[in-house]
């Protein structure tokens, strides 16, 4: 099932997630690739976000969200009491479903990461960081001439690319993306998807959508998640033309979901 | 009497409601298409039936004794205390007069007591009158079958209409009463003198009636009446008040938004918005017979003089009095920040505090500040703790330990007791009013303007 010529990065082992007594994910086995797209699809509440959220253990914050099994990283489990969430996270970045810029201005936004784990000894270094973040996400030349304007202020799809950059600020290895493009127009979620693309060269990226179009687009691995369970996982081009699985044909087709 | 006609008004207005739904029911068993449904005519004949003769009551109340009294003064233009000479006659014809029954005042007794039979009847007339009157008026319409949901509507609408139009012109005259008020006192006092002037001793000009004062007294008047030591009284209890509850408020409002768990904040939160419950005079008890005197033991064992009423006890119990305030409204304003600005930035790597310290509170800011300010406004307000706690002196001190006094305390000072009132004493607690009332609104408008330009909008 896996493609042998990658490296695995991130491998979820008997995953299981509970919020309060509702079981939300059961005996999750995932192998992620490095410097790979994985995406993952299925109908909405079938734990594909949860599972992301996993990753950099942001299930955290929720109070009655209990995780239990094994998540590796390079071969490191993440679920151990005495690892440090905050190095993971800085490891591990994080973008959501919709653009959540901070009500500062855009620079701030972006020298927000760096700041906090005091990865800039000077001024120019920072500018540095934020140039070279906003480069990469593909955003500089939209902004460079007002990075002291409020990051409200951007469009839509400007906005998610600053989130984009924000995690890309703190020099990431993974990526995870919750339906970055599900707020965004077609033109916007076209800049995203390319942008992807460019990523997929340095970092490893996990992306959760509800388009099957853009799983193709963008992804060299697919996962299929329903009602908890992991029902398929194989490259994306097996996945959408030969499944194995009669229910990840159904809902490929759009059959269910 | 009057509630005699009230209750049957009421009681009519109540029985024409099932009237005109049972007449509307009538209609409909006719066959006859109603346009509104029959309660609503039942509401319309009740309206009806109620409004013109509730309000012709109410005018008629408002203005029969005024002009009764004008009829009643006419008949004895040779009487020189008019005022008097008519409380006197109403008090001798209820059988509670006590000074010299004069033949003048038995005389008014006799006309006062045919007029008000007149009066009583007339009134009564014209009230069955009306009533009849726009009963049949409704009644004939529910028989032509007219739009009565329509019309309840505008009804309402008026009603709506009338009850904040009160709510307005009772704020309007209230500022105009101020206003005139300190005009009278401006017009013997100097107003530089009233607002730069660092001295108040308004016991000065104790029973005098301003016009009988001489320009001489008027000159010595002057500098009775600066008002700078109680802006600074004020403004240094609102100080130490805001120095206790802007942490203590915020932190606890922090804490509960943030850290506490859905159960602790359940019952904590109630409990904190207890002391925004608790009477002020209880809190002013509290602070003058316990933490005042303790302040002065305190001091004493320490070798400071500490007076027992002290700016200090004063201005700390004040600042638990607000605290909820502040905790409460920021713990609103902080869990209103979107949970995926939060979430944002634990996943660049933030901790809790340093996304509580640089984003949470960032984008809470403006009600945070808002909360603070209405502290604030509260504080200044407050009267009952200062009036127990800190004493009536108006020391002009930055010494927390002297006793200090406040605006709203010297109005309460100024206007408890008999006084006369157009003495320049009793008119300073409306020039002091207007100016916290000026102040207090100067205040409110920096804070919405402040909250407006800081705002960061995190949609």
């Amino acid at each position: 099932m896996e493609l042998n010529n990658s490296k695995i990065k991130i491998k979820a082992k008997n995953l299981n997630v509970f919020y309060g007594k509702k079981q939300a994910l059961f005996d999750i086995n995932l192998d992620i690739n490095q410097k790979e797209v994985t995406a993952l699809i299925g109908p909405s509440g079938c734990g594909k976000s949860t599972f992301i959220r996993c990753i950099n253990r942001m299930n955290d914050v929720i109070d009655i969200c209990k995780v239990e099994g094994s998540v590796e990283i390079d071969g490191a489990e993440i679920n151990e009491k005495n690892v440090d969430v905050v190095t993971l996270r800085e490891k591990v970045g994080m973008v959501f479903q919709k653009p959540n810029p901070f009500p500062k201005s855009i620079y701030d936004n972006i020298a927000y990461g760096p700041i906090i784990h005091g990865a800039a000894e000077n001024k120019n270094q920072m500018d540095n960081i934020v140039e070279t973040s906003l480069k990469k996400a593909a955003l500089w030349d939209e902004v460079k001439d007002r990075l002291n304007e409020p990051g409200t202020s951007l469009s839509g799809g400007q906005q998610q690319r600053l989130c984009i950059a924000r995690a890309l600020s703190v020099n990431p290895e993974v990526i995870l993306m919750d339906e970055p493009c599900s707020a965004l127009d077609p033109i916007a979620t076209a800049k995203i998807e390319e942008l992807i693309d460019d990523l997929k060269k340095s970092y490893t990226i996990v992306i959760v959508t509800h388009s099957m179009a853009q799983a193709v687009r963008v992804s060299q691995k697919t996962g299929f998640f329903h009602l908890g369970k992991i029902i398929e996982v194989d490259s994306t081009e097996k996945i959408f033309k030969n499944p194995a699985n009669k229910m990840t044909q159904d809902y490929i087709t759009g059959r269910f979901g | 009497m009057n509630s005699l006609i009230a209750g049957v008004i009421l009681i009519l207005c109540l029985s024409s409601y099932f009237f005109g739904r049972s007449e509307a029911r009538k209609l409909v068993t006719q066959n006859i298409k109603l346009k509104a449904l029959p309660a609503y005519y039942g509401y319309y004949l009740s309206l009806w039936c109620g409004l013109p003769a509730l309000i012709i009551f109410g005018c008629w109340s408002l203005f029969e004794p005024t002009i009764i009294k004008v009829l009643i003064l006419n008949n004895f233009p040779q009487i020189e205390s008019k005022d008097l000479f008519y409380e006197q006659t109403l008090s001798f014809f209820n059988g509670n007069f006590s000074g010299e029954i004069t033949n003048e005042i038995k005389a008014a007794s006799i006309k006062y007591s045919s007029i008000n039979i007149i009066a009583q009847n007339s009134k009564i007339v014209i009230i069955a009158a009306a009533l009849i009157g726009s009963l049949t008026f409704a009644y004939r319409k529910i028989q032509k079958n007219n739009k009565a949901r329509d019309d309840v509507e505008i009804i309402l609408k008026v009603l709506l209409f009338t009850s904040s139009l009160v709510a307005i012109l009772t704020t309007v005259g209230i500022i105009v009463s101020l206003l005139f008020e300190s005009l009278k006192f401006f017009s013997t006092i100097n107003i530089f003198e009233f607002i730069f002037g660092t001295s108040w001793s308004p016991q000065r000009a104790f029973v005098r009636d301003a016009s009988a004062i001489t320009p001489e007294e008027l000159l010595e008047l002057q500098d009775a009446f600066g008002s700078v030591p109680l802006f600074a009284g004020t403004a240094f209890i609102a100080l130490i008040a805001m120095c206790v509850a802007v942490p203590i408020g915020l932190f606890s409002g922090i804490y509960l938004a943030e850290y506490a768990s859905t159960k602790v904040r359940k019952y904590s939160k109630p409990i904190i918005e207890i002391l925004a419950g608790i009477p002020t005079v209880v809190y002013g008890f509290f602070a003058a017979l316990t933490v005042g005197p303790f302040f002065r033991t305190l001091g004493e064992s320490l070798g400071l003089t500490v007076s027992s009423e002290s700016a200090l006890a004063a201005g700390l119990i004040m600042g638990v009095m607000i605290i909820p305030y502040i905790s409460s409204l920021s713990d609103d304003v902080i869990n209103s920040v979107p949970q995926s600005l939060r979430e944002g930035s634990y996943a660049v790597g933030a901790t809790k505090s340093e996304t509580i310290k640089k984003v949470v509170i960032p984008a809470a800011l403006p009600g945070i500040i808002g909360s603070i300010l209405l502290a604030v406004s509260r504080a200044i307000g407050e009267t009952m703790i200062v009036v127990m706690a800190a004493g009536l002196a108006a020391n002009l001190t930055i010494n927390p330990l002297e006793s200090t006094t406040t605006i709203t305390t010297q109005i309460v000072m100024i206007l408890v007791g008999d006084q006369e009132f157009d003495s320049p004493k009793t008119q300073a607690a409306f020039a002091l009013g207007l100016t916290l009332f000026i102040a207090t609104l100067i205040l409110n408008y920096i804070a919405l303007r402040v909250v407006k330009k800081y705002r960061e909008k995190y949609d």
